[in-house]
């Protein structure tokens, strides 16, 4: 049994027992983030409360979503947004914010791709974080069926489909992953779990991964400087105006914190603006017709997340294809080793990197476009040139990052 | 600051690019564009005589072998179930066609139903001998139209014969009623008797139409407005073949049914203007406040 004193305050008592201030110093008050930071920095925050935000909204959701192939559709679309109060609301929210955190998603991304915050020391922040991106894939995918609207049902076909692997005609695999020759209940029943389940707690799991990476490489911030953080954080708890001036680091809380909820202010009225007057955008029109097996839509997309890869997929053969598409779904996690160059330093300072960084960016909006579009004419030839880029310029990044000059 | 408005500057840029592609171009490509004709139904020549509302309300009791016109007390000689027997469909009571149906368009139809119509197997054969009396029970019809019509009232008579509206509670036997089941067993017969008869509708409705005409409770989220009113319009320019028949709906008509569509497609859109300034402007307030905080903290460290 080990020694207790007589604590004199709730604090105190908590400390004894679970060390609540050691707790705070390493995740708030000496967490030290640099000071040379700009709004950027406050994307991992707000995707934080994002995924806050769908978590409660989907748990007011699930409470009303009855995952039955006869009754999916009219639960989401009747019970919950005529029946139930503000259900609508709660259901705009689900769907603008699965939207936009993907939004961030990207912009948390290029953001460290731009400032190099992938490498020397912060691999795992990456790895993890391209981890959770999968994650969160899966997750919007899985939650894209449950409306079990035409679109629902038709991406479930097309992208279970896939796992067919083209000329190896793995149909018996396919019917495994759906538990039925076509998308029906057992697939419903399926997607339903992994969406209200296993996949939530496998990225809260992530993103507690994702924020350990963080605390010993610390974050990296606008010129890549190599800070000495414990100098810094010397010159910080000193305390006086002057040597917390001289410092290059900041508090996690309540300093950087301060910065980040402004940040989420001004990105939550952005946000319930598209919940209020312009959450079509989110909510495909194909999937408010109920799904029907005898009937193709005419155009089949993936939201707008994914038009990238899908578009990676489309130009090509089937099976060169989902070869291209397969590769391309796990590219991004080798860019700390693809990045041949010692720099840590934002892409403008980086010669070639600079280029290959607005580049790659430039290409993959231009797959997004065309991933949307029907596949015909100049459309496909402009979606064959742009995946085609894709791929020249993964190949191009270990040369053009060799041959880089040492900053 | 000023590098902080640049970067903005430039995320908001892209963002805003990347949702022009998604969404306002890709859709642009994706349908093709009809042009609306404004309701004119140009291809009918104009009427060249005027109709008499007097003499047409004699002509117009030709019109009670089938329909009825509850306003003047005349019944239909057969229920909705004996008439989707003979002719596949329930023909509408004509109380409000004066109302919600373009004259000239109205007129023509008597003349010859399934060419006016665009639909081949039009069930009601020409009921008009000549464009004088087509016109003078158009103009009757008109006559005796009530001032208001609803839009629950024009969805019925328009579309609600063919198509469902569940969320609406509608059926093409009219509205769900209102049943009681067993109290020791549950079962409610009289639900189940409606269900059979809607059932047995519904057949000889797919029999005439091909197809069960889709229920339309959520249409006006899956279709553009624009797409809905060049279709009711004319649904050939949309879908050609379709079975559907053109209508000819004037602009109240129109009005009407597109209301009611939003009604049932949308209805949470009263709430959504109300709560929807309160709560961006609670977190105008939570920004302003959040700002005041951060240049707290932020004053002296640079």
């Amino acid at each position: 049994m080990a020694h207790f004193e007589k604590a004199n305050s709730i604090g105190e008592w908590l400390d004894q027992r679970i060390g609540i201030e050691t707790l705070k110093k390493v995740m708030q008050s000496e967490y030290w983030i640099p000071k040379n930071i700009n709004f950027l920095w406050a994307m991992g925050m707000v995707l934080a409360a994002t995924f806050g935000i769908l978590l409660v909204s989907g748990i007011f959701l699930l409470m009303y979503y009855n995952p039955s192939v006869d009754l999916a559709f009219d639960s989401v679309n009747y019970t919950i947004m005529t029946e139930v109060g503000y259900g609508w609301l709660w259901r705009h929210v689900h769907g603008v914010g699965a939207s936009l955190v993907f939004l961030i998603i990207y912009i948390h991304m290029f953001t460290g791709i731009y400032y190099g915050s992938y490498k020397r020391g912060r691999e795992l922040i990456w790895l993890s974080g391209m981890l959770l991106f999968v994650l969160f894939s899966a997750e919007a995918f899985s939650g894209y069926m449950l409306p079990w609207g035409q679109m629902s049902y038709w991406a479930g076909m097309v992208i279970t489909n896939l796992f067919s692997g083209g000329s190896l005609h793995a149909d018996g695999f396919v019917e495994w992953i759906r538990g039925d020759y076509v998308p029906a209940q057992a697939f419903l029943s399926r997607f339903f779990m992994l969406h209200v389940l296993l996949m939530p707690l496998l990225i809260i799991g992530g993103i507690v991964f994702h924020f350990g990476t963080l605390r010993l490489p610390h974050v990296n911030n606008q010129d890549g400087e190599e800070v000495d953080f414990a100098e810094s954080a010397r010159l910080w708890k000193e305390g006086t105006t002057e040597s917390r001036r001289e410092s290059k680091v900041i508090p996690f809380s309540p300093v950087f914190l301060s910065k980040d909820v402004f940040v989420m202010g001004v990105y939550f009225i952005l946000f319930f603006y598209l919940v209020f007057y312009h959450f079509e955008f989110a909510m495909d029109p194909v999937n408010f017709d109920p799904a029907d097996g005898l009937k193709t839509p005419a155009h089949i997309y993936p939201e707008w997340y994914f038009l990238w890869s899908y578009e990676i997929l489309r130009p090509f053969s089937t099976n060169l294809g989902l070869i291209a598409f397969a590769i391309a779904q796990v590219i991004f996690f080798t860019l700390p080793f693809m990045d041949r160059s010692p720099n840590v330093a934002p892409a403008n300072r980086r010669g070639l990197f600079h280029f290959w960084f607005w580049a790659m960016l430039a290409d993959m909006l231009v797959l997004t476009f065309m991933g949307k579009l029907p596949p015909e004419g100049i459309w496909s030839q402009i979606g064959l040139v742009a995946a085609i880029t894709f791929f020249i310029l993964w190949i191009a990044l270990p040369i053009i990052t060799k041959i880089e000059k040492k900053l | 600051m000023d590098k902080e408005l640049k970067i903005l500057g430039i995320v908001a840029a892209f963002t805003l690019l990347l949702y022009w592609g998604v969404e306002p171009f890709a859709h642009s490509q994706m349908h093709k564009h009809v042009e609306s004709d404004a309701l004119q139904y140009s291809d009918l020549k104009p009427l060249s005589v005027k109709g008499d509302a007097t003499a047409g309300e004699a002509k117009a009791a030709a019109c009670a072998g089938c329909h009825s016109i509850d306003t003047k007390g005349m019944a239909a000689p057969m229920d909705a179930m004996a008439s989707a027997d003979a002719y596949g469909v329930n023909p509408p009571d004509l109380s409000i066609a004066g109302k919600v149906l373009d004259e000239k368009f109205l007129a023509h139809f008597m003349l010859n139903p399934a060419e006016v119509t665009k639909s081949k197997h039009f069930a009601m054969p020409p009921s008009a001998s000549s464009e004088q009396d087509a016109a003078d029970i158009a103009a009757y019809l008109k006559s005796i139209a009530p001032k208001e019509v609803s839009p629950k009232e024009t969805y019925a008579f328009a579309c609600g014969r063919c198509h469902a509206n569940r969320y609406g509670k509608w059926t093409q036997l009219g509205d769900i009623p209102k049943t009681k089941s067993n109290i020791k067993t549950g079962v409610d017969l009289d639900a189940m008797a409606f269900q059979t008869n809607l059932g047995k509708y519904q057949n000889k409705l797919a029999d005439y139409m091909g197809k069960l005409p889709p229920d339309l409770s959520i249409i006006s989220r899956a279709r553009s407005e624009h797409f809905l009113h060049t279709f009711i319009e004319n649904p050939q320019s949309q879908l050609p073949g379709t079975a559907m028949p053109r209508v000819g709906l004037n602009g109240e008509g129109m009005d009407k049914v597109m209301e009611y569509l939003e009604e049932t497609g949308d209805p949470s859109a009263p709430a959504r203007a109300m709560a929807g300034p309160w709560v961006i402007g609670f977190f105008v307030i939570f920004t302003i406040l959040a700002y005041l905080w951060k240049q707290s903290q932020w004053r002296d460290l640079h």
